[in-house]
């Protein structure tokens, strides 16, 4: 049964053949994976689903791949717990939240989803080559999908990056490109690179299928709610795939017949350093305007968002709102997460808690209402945010009195 | 002869301006706009570049100074 249809522009629908293209030779638009739902409804069932492997690739059949499941890329990467968050839940002053952790994912971020499918898909087409332009997550999780398959890798940087802040790339064995040029300059040649050379950029010429790995963070959410939408879902938005293909897989297992009613409303983050979404929506405009991106949030720190427009549309069909948070409030919201929840967030995700606390003071989230925020990425990759604002150690001599002593002037 | 697809923002003070005409008359370049939104506060627009690699570099070095923002058409890939 042929699951996948074609890929269609999101702006006049013209259809192409599933092959390493992503945008419309009319109208310049994005492409997007379409599936075959009637099939799909018939295939995929509760119980197929539960059959699967404990990975991302449990749901196959709603990913844009022709491999057979044993040649999928897998890291391991996602089936990522989903915590009851009481004791934050507590704090902020709601009863039934929830956290989806995916800072334990196989290099830490959610990433590992979207570079998995595209990886497989690379592979698919007959590529030798896979790159990507990054200095977080995205590139450490292609070295290391790479290096899994023993495909060439080259990561692409602006040539001012610290080295060490590449590390957790570097060890998989990419070639790195340090670019010397200004951010806009390394941002357009990696787009030339991508037409000219016969390689995989995996969030240029293969966005489409790559994209459509984020899907499974939130078709594990529904999952691991017995198959029961949620009533809010927070969402970190950088370029804004994420956001739109968590909107997306919600429609689907609706459309299929997964859950029996989209009531979902899917809420957008963003550091008010980078909130282009966050000001298009607020201001009633159709589309975001670039910004030009100040914040210590790097990993959502993207001005002028490939899929803003469409995170905006999804955010206002869902009935949800976006909302900003300064980059103080996710240092808090790191420290109370890790506090309340033992789960240690990057700043991605204090934004989504610090955005999640907003939220429920202005009564959007309310008491009783079941409520999803996603922790994309985990704060190891991050710490120096937090380093200073950590409790202080207390210094003793190793006697057990001034071990008393120091223990009473605490009071904890 | 190569071909180029940006997408463009304009701002408020240049929507007024025939920018993408005079692209066409001070450089060697056909230009050819796919896609537009444009009102009284600005906006973006989707367009392609045709000519040689040099004379398209030249033709959006002074949209840039012009105070137009150029990216490529997919944005911002550096994440
Ligand atoms: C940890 C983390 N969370 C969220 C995002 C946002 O993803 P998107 O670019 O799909 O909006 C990113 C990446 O950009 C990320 O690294
Ligand atoms: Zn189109």
């Amino acid at each position: 049964m042929r699951r996948i249809k074609a890929l269609r522009c999101r702006e006049c629908g013209s259809e192409y053949p599933i092959e390493p293209l992503h945008v419309c030779e009319y109208c310049f638009g994005p492409l997007e994976v379409e599936y075959d739902y009637d099939a799909l409804s018939k295939l995929v069932t509760h119980e197929s689903i539960a059959k699967g492997p404990t990975s991302l690739w449990r749901y196959y059949d709603l990913l844009p791949v022709d491999s057979p499941l044993h040649e999928c890329v897998d890291l391991g990467g996602g089936f990522t717990p989903l915590v009851e968050a009481t004791r934050l839940g507590e704090k902020l002053g709601v009863r039934r939240l929830y956290i989806k952790n995916d800072t334990v994912n196989p290099t830490w971020s959610f990433k590992d989803r979207v570079v998995s499918v595209a990886v497989t898909k690379a592979k698919e087409f007959g590529f030798d080559t896979v790159a990507c332009a990054s200095t977080g997550n995205l590139a450490n999780s292609l070295a290391a999908h790479a290096a899994k398959v023993g495909m060439r890798c080259f990561v692409f940087v602006p040539a001012d990056i610290e080295l060490s802040k590449v590390v957790g790339s570097l060890v998989y064995g990419p070639q790195l490109v340090a670019v010397e040029g200004n951010y806009d300059e390394v941002n357009r040649l990696c787009v030339e690179v991508a037409s000219r050379f016969g390689w995989a950029f995996v969030n240029i010429n293969i966005r489409p299928y790559y994209s459509e790995g984020s899907k499974t963070i939130a078709l594990e959410v529904l999952e691991q709610l017995n198959w029961k939408a949620p009533e809010h879902i927070v969402v970190p938005v950088a370029s804004g795939s994420l956001l739109t293909k968590v909107w997306k897989g919600i429609k689907e297992c609706y459309r299929i017949g997964l859950i029996e009613s989209v009531r979902t409303k899917v809420h957008g983050a963003q550091p008010s350093g980078c909130a282009p979404v966050v000001n298009a929506f607020k201001l009633g405009a159709s589309m975001p305007k670039p910004v030009k991106p100040q914040t210590i949030v790097k990993s959502l720190a993207i001005g002028n968002p490939a899929d803003g427009i469409y995170a905006l549309r999804a955010i206002r069909e869902s009935g949800g709102v976006a909302e900003e948070v300064t980059d103080e409030e996710v240092v808090e919201a790191i420290k109370l997460l890790a506090e309340t929840e033992g789960i240690w967030a990057e700043t991605a995700g204090g934004v989504t808690i610090a955005v999640l606390k907003k939220l429920i003071r202005q009564g959007i989230i309310k008491r009783d209402e079941l409520t999803v925020a996603l922790v994309t990425g985990s704060g190891i990759k991050t710490s120096e945010v937090v380093c200073e604002s950590l409790r202080e150690p207390i210094r003793i001599q190793p006697r057990l009195k001034a071990f008393e002593e120091a223990l009473q002037k605490l009071q904890l | 002869m190569a071909v180029r697809r940006y997408h463009l923002t304009f701002p408020k003070e240049l929507v007024t301006e025939p920018v993408i005409y005079y692209l066409g008359k001070d450089f060697n370049v056909i230009t050819n706009i796919r896609r537009a939104n444009v009102d009284q506060d600005g906006g973006w627009v989707d367009l392609e570049i045709e000519g040689d690699e040099e004379e398209i570099e030249r033709a959006v070095e002074s949209l840039k100074r012009k105070g137009v923002g150029v990216d490529p058409i997919e944005r911002q890939v550096i994440e």
